[in-house]
């Protein structure tokens, strides 16, 4: 396969003297520093050792459904794994993936300014994580959660004494890790932007994580006051949940999903933002339509505030509000479709190349798709009576999460990885992971949508013989995508010391980041950029490419 | 198009590179900090707005089902403590003002005066809030922990022409109490906070540290504080104003 | 032919073949409207999904760099915005109809459906039949007749689910939530909880047999526990002293009751309402927020001292009263303590053993 990649001559190329790398030495300055790009390495590290704590929970999960008995581990054991790596995952892996490692990294770069407008306070965004983190560890040790991660009243007030007041205090923390985030982010893209930095000559990237960090913003606080409730309720017994004291269970239900609906708006957009870089790079193309994509996000964002009921659709909710909850339901979907287009679109009379980040994007687009097209089954309401709280859930948000954000995670990962380490990765390798993982993923995941329909309510370890088959499937495609998440820790880790020199634009893409050296200088820019073209100007880098001259060492 | 991506600005177009030392490196100039300072204060006021936002909603769902536990809780509320409290929270709110312009005017015993002030005052609001806790502890209206209806089902002295309630509605009462506690103790938190940042920056204002022209951080606390006061004046009537027409 | 393959992988093949199914079987009325719904939904998911793959794919395959060096810029197409746009839009519009038409049909019982109870509570299903028949984690009911279910949890959260039937209901503690559906074909069906509720939710299941008439009525008859629903009502209407209030009289201190299942009633604050199984089983509870118009707030509240069982009971009384005679026989036959008094507001009646009230059950 032909490919677009152009390295400096491996004989004799250097990493460039200076770096945010080599700044500094010593633990201090990485744990006391203000340097966003380091701040993002800090996280890329957290977040991957509960990626694997979270993934081993759910390997249990599924040795344990392979067969129908509870047999693996007992009842309890089984609702404590289930719970633990729904909120790891969630809280601890997907909600900061792509924000606070790409994210934290690059939108600095990509608005052309030296900074995220707070870094203190980034850092300390950073520490909440980790304290959420260890508090998360501590329960986990202690004997573990049971509630699942949504925490439902009154099981999680009152019929249950494992450790909920910690993991809810957990979540408490890293929620405001989220919120400071997000608080950065939107600073910045308003009043860092360097001269000539228009909204509309943002790469999208940037746009999606404007509307990530509203989402974060506006929707985490309100999950944080919903926790202290809880946990009030716990511990000295108000009665804001409970029937028994005239409060109302269902209540909890509408102040949680108003957060938690968000929250996976809050997961993908940032990843859609990848894609949209991704697509672009390897079709060496503007992004088809960057104002409707643009717009889109937005859109996702504002309308993903008015859906949250549509968790509730079964709970006794007003045949009308479930009605007017539908129909927003099916418009929040409109965005999404939007952008799938918008990137088809964008291969279009485009130059394509295979490289492993495309590979990733190209996953993301139809698993993407198939997971957004199956919460159009869950919106509609009829259906959704049959489909909720079985497997069909479960399969719908894995495949969105997982099939959509954990494979744009893993694009842009790969895509960046030589202007955040100076090195590429081997792309053999990563090929073999990008297909490993991608088949793994739909073996584990699409007979769940089959055992779903026939009935099989999740969070159940044991279950009616005849769901086995689908189940022994299942397990079979995680063990294949364990392996496929498994080899780019190996060979990222290789590439750190052995993968080739990067130079500043392996991929001869546009954007500010490709501007400058790989690995940035800890002040990004040697002096502040001007912007004067707009976002995937390819014909612009066609003529820079032929003036200029590069050196790397 | 035949410009670079990086440019170097002529000579005497680049900004110039002395600047205050407050001004962090990563803006370009001291405007660009304080603007940018403040534009995030504001946005973290308003998730603070979202963060008691789920206790309003839950107040007001409430208060439409069980309307009179609610009357009868907020009569129990010591009237003139919560009515105190509403003056000394709007007068520190003054006095906060007063402190962000002598931080403006550069005079260093003004703003100390005047911050001291505000400390002062947000202690007394926090001294208050302990004593009507603690009256409401020794009456057993603290839910969950020694929580009694008695109260409630015999007419209350201050309001003879109250009905007492049926056993039914006063258990609701608890209800009413619990969001009292909630939503007084979160807003508690917040002023006690306030009262901790007030002592650091009352010790780097001593300094000098906001008297030079740099009072960026003096004014969003500013913000902060007159926030929490907002907050407090929206929870004065809905806690302690309930059907009061005497 | 397992000489080719290892009889293990046969014996797998055939078994998966022959159990192989991709929904579950249709059950109920309502099942084929719900899997119609459900084809169309993958019809266009099908579609959407070829549409896409087919774009990605064949420009992949067309605009390869090598097949072509140099790409054209293209900055947008309001038209294909507006295409793409307009037409899932559309789509999603069908979608949220036909689903919504689903919904109000399963969720809207018809009037002449048969009442049952079902109390959740960890990890069973109770399930009450009016004629006094109890079932544990089991449910009979009979094909052709509609059935509704009115469902309350004692504790958490749970779901009742029947997948062969495609309807499921959430079961809350502290309001009645219904379910209805119409059985079509004999036989066992699974019943799921699929509300999370702690340790042994997945044991929290159970089989629904649906039977022919005639099995039904030969059922009923041979597990009937003696007293129906309303039998034991009548029991506790009287034995928790209701019936010194609700005497059906002018003069009474509290509504009459006979009759009062389904109609619409005023309550103090001048609204109205539907008198039905949440309002009977709230004004029990919570009688200070459903006092009726023209009637003092005095009645006490039994919260605590009935449990759901008992609510279905007394409710199921009260929906067939039609006429107070039973009720004032019971007063003249009963002693009520003067514990239930005009003024006094927070004292409680007193249960009493009704001596008559029991001869009157057993009939």
């Amino acid at each position: 396969m032909s490919t677009i990649v152009s390295l400096p001559d491996q004989s004799t190329a250097k990493l460039p003297k200076h770096t945010y790398l080599n700044n500094e030495y010593g633990l201090k300055s990485w744990l006391l520093t203000g340097d966003h790009k380091r701040i993002a390495i800090l996280y890329l590290i957290s977040i991957t050792f509960f990626f694997f704590i979270g993934g081993a929970m759910a390997g249990l999960i599924r040795l344990e459904l392979l067969t129908p008995q509870s047999d693996l581990v007992a009842a309890d054991t089984y609702n404590k794994l289930f719970t633990m790596h729904g909120i790891i995952m969630i809280f601890l892996f997907l909600v900061p993936s792509v924000p606070a490692t790409i994210g934290n990294f690059l939108i600095p770069i990509m608005v052309g300014a030296k900074d995220l407008a707070f870094p203190k306070i980034n850092l300390l965004s950073w520490y909440l994580y980790i304290v959420g983190g260890c508090l998360i560890l501590w329960a986990l040790i202690a004997g573990g959660v049971d509630t699942g991660w949504t925490f439902t009243t009154p099981l999680s007030t009152h019929y249950l004494n494992t450790h909920v007041i910690t993991a809810g205090m957990a979540i408490f923390v890293a929620g405001f890790s989220s919120i400071f985030t997000g608080l950065n982010f939107i600073v910045t893209i308003h009043r860092m932007r360097a001269p000539g930095m228009t909204w509309f000559r943002l790469p999208l990237f940037v746009w999606s994580h404007y509307a990530a960090s509203i989402l974060m913003v506006l929707g985490t606080p309100v999950l944080a006051i919903t926790l202290v409730l809880v946990i009030l309720e716990r511990t000295i017994g108000i009665g804001v949940f409970d029937p028994t004291k005239g409060g109302d269970p269902l209540l909890f239900q509408h102040l949680f999903w108003f957060y938690s609906h968000p929250a996976v708006y809050i997961m993908i957009l940032p990843g859609m933002g990848v894609i949209s870089e991704v697509i672009s790079t390897f079709s060496r193309k503007r992004v088809f339509g960057y104002t409707a994509v643009a717009f889109s996000s937005v859109a996702i964002a504002v309308f993903g505030f008015f859906v949250w009921a549509h968790h509730m659709f079964i709970m006794g909710v007003s045949n009308y509000s479930a009605l007017v909850f539908s129909l927003l339901t099916m418009l929040v979907a409109v965005p999404s479709a939007i952008k799938i287009f918008n990137w088809a679109a964008t291969l279009y009379k485009g130059s394509i190349t295979f490289e492993t980040p495309m590979l990733y994007a190209f996953g993301f687009m139809g698993l993407f798709t198939i997971g957004g097209l199956t919460g159009v089954f869950l919106g509609s309401l009829g259906m959704d009576i049959h489909l909720t709280e079985t497997y069909f859930v479960v399969a719908h948000f894995h495949f969105v999460m997982v099939g959509g954000m954990l494979m744009a995670f893993l694009a842009g990962v790969h895509f960046w990885w030589p202007k955040i380490t100076g090195r590429m990765y081997p792309e053999g390798l990563s090929k073999l992971a990008a297909g490993t993982t991608f088949i793994g993923f739909i073996l584990t995941f699409f007979p769940q949508f089959i055992v779903g329909y026939l009935g099989m309510p999740r969070r159940y370890a044991a279950y009616p013989p005849e769901f086995q088959v689908l189940n022994v499937l299942s397990t079979a495609g995680a063990s294949v995508l364990g392996i496929g998440y498994l080899l780019p820790i190996l060979y990222l880790t290789w590439s750190l010391k052995y993968g080739k020199i990067a130079g500043n634009n392996p991929w001869q893409a546009t954007g500010l980041e490709w501007q400058i050296q790989s690995p940035p200088l800890t002040e990004n820019f040697v002096e502040t950029p001007v912007i004067d073209y707009e976002a995937y100007d390819y014909e612009w880098l066609a003529n820079k490419t032929k003036h200029e001259v590069q050196t790397v060492g | 198009m035949d410009s670079q991506a990086i440019v170097t600005l002529p000579e005497h177009e680049q900004p110039a590179h002395e600047h205050p030392d407050y001004v962090r490196h990563h803006f370009a100039n001291a405007d660009q900090q304080r603007e940018t300072a403040n534009f995030g204060m504001w946005l973290f006021l308003l998730t603070e707005i979202m963060f008691f936002s789920g206790m309003f909603a839950a107040y007001l769902i409430y208060r439409n089902w069980y309307y009179p536990a609610f009357v009868a809780g907020s009569h129990y509320m010591i009237i003139w403590a919560g009515t105190m409290n509403t003056a000394v929270l709007i007068c520190s709110s003054f006095t906060m003002a007063m402190g962000v312009y002598s931080a403006e005017m550069r005079n260093r015993k003004a703003l100390l005066r005047w911050l001291t002030l505000t400390l002062l005052l947000g202690l007394v609001f926090l001294g208050i809030k302990a004593y009507e806790w603690h009256a409401e502890w020794v009456e057993h209206h603290v839910p969950g922990l020694n929580f009694s209806i008695e109260d409630f089902t015999h007419v209350n002295p201050k309001y003879p022409a109250d009905r007492p309630l049926s056993v039914g509605m006063a258990d609701k009462t608890q209800i009413y109490f619990s969001l009292y506690f909630a939503m007084t103790g979160m807003h508690a938190l917040h002023m006690c906070i306030g009262c901790g940042i007030l002592i650091v920056l009352l010790f780097q204002a001593w300094g000098g540290t906001y008297t030079n022209g740099h009072m960026n951080t003096i004014e969003n606390f500013g913000l902060y504080w007159h926030f929490v006061d907002i907050v407090w004046i929206f929870l004065y009537p809905l806690l302690y104003l309930i059907s009061r027409h005497q | 032919m397992h000489y080719f393959i290892s009889p293990v992988l046969w014996q797998f093949l055939v078994k998966w073949l022959t159990h192989f199914a991709l929904f579950p079987p249709e059950a109920s009325s309502i099942a084929p409207y719900a899997d119609a719904l459900y084809f169309f939904l993958i019809f266009i998911s099908v579609i959407g999904m070829a549409a896409v793959a087919a774009l990605v794919i064949g420009f992949s395959v067309v605009y390869r760099q090598e097949r072509n060096p140099v790409a054209t810029q293209i900055e947008g197409s309001t038209l294909l915005e507006a295409t793409w746009t307009i037409i899932p839009l559309a789509l999603f519009m069908i979608c949220f109809v036909w689903g919504a038409l689903l919904y109000f049909r399963i969720y809207d019982p018809p009037t002449n459906a048969l009442d049952m109870y079902v109390v959740g509570k960890q990890w069973m299903w109770k399930i009450e039949h009016p004629g006094g028949q109890h079932e544990i984690d089991a449910l009979h009911v009979p094909i052709g007749r509609p059935v509704q279910l009115t469902m309350i949890s004692q504790d958490v959260f749970h779901s009742f689910s029947i997948p062969a039937f495609r309807v499921k209901r959430e079961v809350i503690p502290g309001r009645y939530t219904t379910v209805w559906f119409t059985a079509t074909k004999p036989g066992r069906y699974h019943l799921f909880c699929t509300q999370y509720c702690g340790t042994l939710h997945s044991q929290m299941i159970g089989w629904v047999y649906a039977m022919t008439p005639d099995d039904y009525q030969a059922w009923l008859a041979s597990s009937t526990s003696g007293s129906s629903l309303a039998q034991n009502g009548e029991r506790l209407f009287a034995s928790l002293g209701c019936n010194a209030c609700h005497t059906g009289e002018a003069s009474a201190r509290g509504p009459n009751l006979a009759k009062v299942y389904g109609s619409r009633v005023q309550l103090a604050n001048g609204s109205y309402t539907t008198a039905n199984d949440a309002f009977l089983r709230n004004s029990i509870l919570n009688p200070a927020v459903n006092v009726i118009a023209g009637y003092a707030p005095i009645m006490p509240t039994y919260q605590g001292q009935i449990s759901e069982d008992g609510l279905i009971d007394l409710v199921e009384y009260i929906k067939h009263l039609h006429t107070n005679e039973r009720v004032q026989q019971t007063l003249n036959t009963t002693q009520v303590q003067g514990s239930v008094s005009a003024s006094g507001a927070g004292s409680t009646a007193q249960p009493q053993t009704a001596h008559g009230a029991s001869r009157m059950v057993n009939q």
